[in-house]
């Protein structure tokens, strides 16, 4: 019992010593986080400009499309889609991505000791800078389209409380995957579904008085207190309510995840 | 400089293999002999007990051999040396940093030129940024490479990484330095040179772990030497007497 109670608390300390570690060791994962986006634009004219010029690309296609099929006038339609692309986008390569987060490192993890949350310092990093990258394209919408909404300062707790989750989610689904090796396919096709039942491609006000459905969708909450705000309009008191709960659950899930498993990982990859 | 020790008490370490479930194939594991011993753990997965009731103790100015057959837990016990392994049960301590030198291309980005590179791997190995511009002009004559330094690692050749690599890990002092037998891929003349290194930086009161197949290198660089045999050990002393004895059983 006392034993237990002890192991636990080292445990614990070792887990917290580890995320506290690796946030110090910044300069080294945000060099390999750059180094991720660079290696695959290398010597390639635009460099990772290459991302923006391919979302760009699928912006305005699926916008002049959708717009036509549902009827809608594309200057209200072209920013919705915009932005719910592109934070779709983050949030679909976290987590498609987030299975390989200790299995693609595994000759670091294998060679050197290394804080674990490096990996997942390293992963975020990368991604939020595609993330950036891509935030170009919104901001030629805005200005084509004449948006300037007031409220945009609201997105910004937004944009946090969603990378905190991205970074929480692949934590756990990175410890996971490193054990069992179905789980980014089973991922893969789940996020596939999420894309088409989430608002992003059509609007809310489509499902009309069914709409309440939404209230059960995680990733339209996630995505509507960034949306929102960008489009000028504040997130209702539910979204950012369910966002809250997601994140208690996601910081329950990561945090039980790694303190009990973390000295497993390099036994598992 | 410092003290410097480390310590493992009755560390042991198994694997669980997760790809083979059945029976008849942890019968073909169990024939292949050499490697450490196959069993099952609560769940009833087949593990692999790479090492068991490991414990030793090494001070300052120890250059430690591990030898042993294929398969007996050399690199492993290393890698629980550098914390990358934590064992099942049984303890680790250390007192001083580690610098871990098993794989020669670790972190190596062939895109990047060597300068870059040096910087990557100052950085792996813990270094703060303004030290390792400090130490670059120092690393950089060790190399020998000189103005290939300014090129992609991509047109290096294996022998090039390898003065890179080994310029890097060394030019801090390490004061734990485990390493496996790669090193001694380098060709002749390095060798000689990287001798006189690891000469310097014993003598700076560290300690040196050395796997190795290549006794005669054990024997020169060491002064002490552990034996491993299926994960255990099976003799732990000075490097000439466990050396020798070691030696003796290869050749029945």
């Amino acid at each position: 019992m006392m034993a237990d109670l002890l192991r636990r608390s080292a445990r614990l300390h070792l887990a917290m010593r580890d995320v506290l570690d690796g946030a110090k060791l910044w300069p080294l994962w945000g060099k390999l986080g750059w180094n991720d986006i660079l290696q695959r634009y290398r010597r390639s004219f635009l460099g990772p400009f290459w991302l923006t010029v391919s979302m760009a690309v699928m912006v305005i296609a699926l916008g002049i499309v959708y717009s036509q099929i549902f009827k809608t006038p594309i200057n209200d339609f072209m920013p919705f889609l915009c932005l719910g692309l592109l934070i779709w986008n983050f949030i679909n390569t976290v987590l498609n991505n987030a299975g390989a987060l200790f299995t693609g490192a595994e000759s670091y993890v294998k060679q050197i000791r290394l804080p674990y949350s490096i990996y997942l310092y390293r992963f975020i990093w990368s991604n939020v800078i595609v993330f950036a990258h891509n935030a170009v394209i919104y901001l030629g919408v805005m200005i084509y389209y004449e948006v300037w909404p007031e409220t945009f300062l609201y997105a910004i707790p937004g944009l946090l409380l969603l990378v905190l989750n991205g970074a929480l989610a692949s934590l756990y689904i990175g410890i996971i995957s490193a054990r069992f090796r179905d789980i980014p396919q089973i991922i893969v096709s789940l996020t596939q579904i999420a894309f088409y039942v989430t608002p992003i491609i059509w609007k809310p006000e489509i499902l009309g008085s069914r709409s309440a459905i939404l209230l059960f969708n995680p990733f339209h909450h996630l995505i509507e207190i960034v949306r929102g705000p960008l489009l000028g309009q504040l997130p209702s008191l539910e979204s950012y309510t369910a966002v809250g709960i997601i994140t208690a659950v996601n910081l329950a899930a990561a945090a039980a995840f790694f303190i009990r498993f973390r000295a497993r990982i390099s036994y598992w990859v | 400089m410092s003290e410097t020790a480390l310590g493992l008490d009755r560390v042991y370490v198994s694997f669980p293999i997760y790809q083979t479930g059945s029976r008849s194939l942890k019968k073909n594991l169990l024939s292949l002999g050499s490697a450490g011993r196959i069993a099952r753990d609560a769940n009833d997965h087949i593990t692999i007990d790479a090492l068991r009731n490991i414990s030793l103790k090494i001070e300052t100015g120890d250059r430690l051999a591990l030898v042993g057959a294929n398969g007996a837990g050399k690199t492993t016990l290393l890698r629980v040396m550098a914390g990358i392994y934590e064992p099942i049960s049984g303890t680790v301590t250390v007192e001083g940093r580690i610098s871990p030198m098993f794989d020669i291309g670790l972190g190596m980005d062939m895109d990047l030129n060597g300068y870059d590179n040096i910087r990557l791997r100052g950085l792996l190995l813990g270094l703060p940024s303004a030290q390792i511009e400090k130490l670059m002009s120092e690393i950089a004559e060790f190399t020998e490479l000189g103005d290939y330094l300014n090129m992609p690692v991509r047109t290096y050749s294996s022998g090039m990484i390898l003065r890179l690599t080994f310029s890097v890990a060394t030019s801090f002092r390490p004061e734990i330095l485990l390493m496996d037998e790669w090193i001694l891929a380098g060709d002749g003349g390095f060798l000689a040179k990287a001798e006189g290194r690891i000469n310097a930086l014993i003598s700076n009161a560290s300690i040196l772990v050395l796997a190795s197949h290549n006794l005669k290198v054990c024997r020169k660089w060491c002064n002490k030497a552990l034996w491993l045999n299926n994960g255990e050990i099976q003799a732990f002393g000075s490097s000439a007497d466990v050396i020798d004895a070691f030696e003796a059983t290869m050749k029945v």
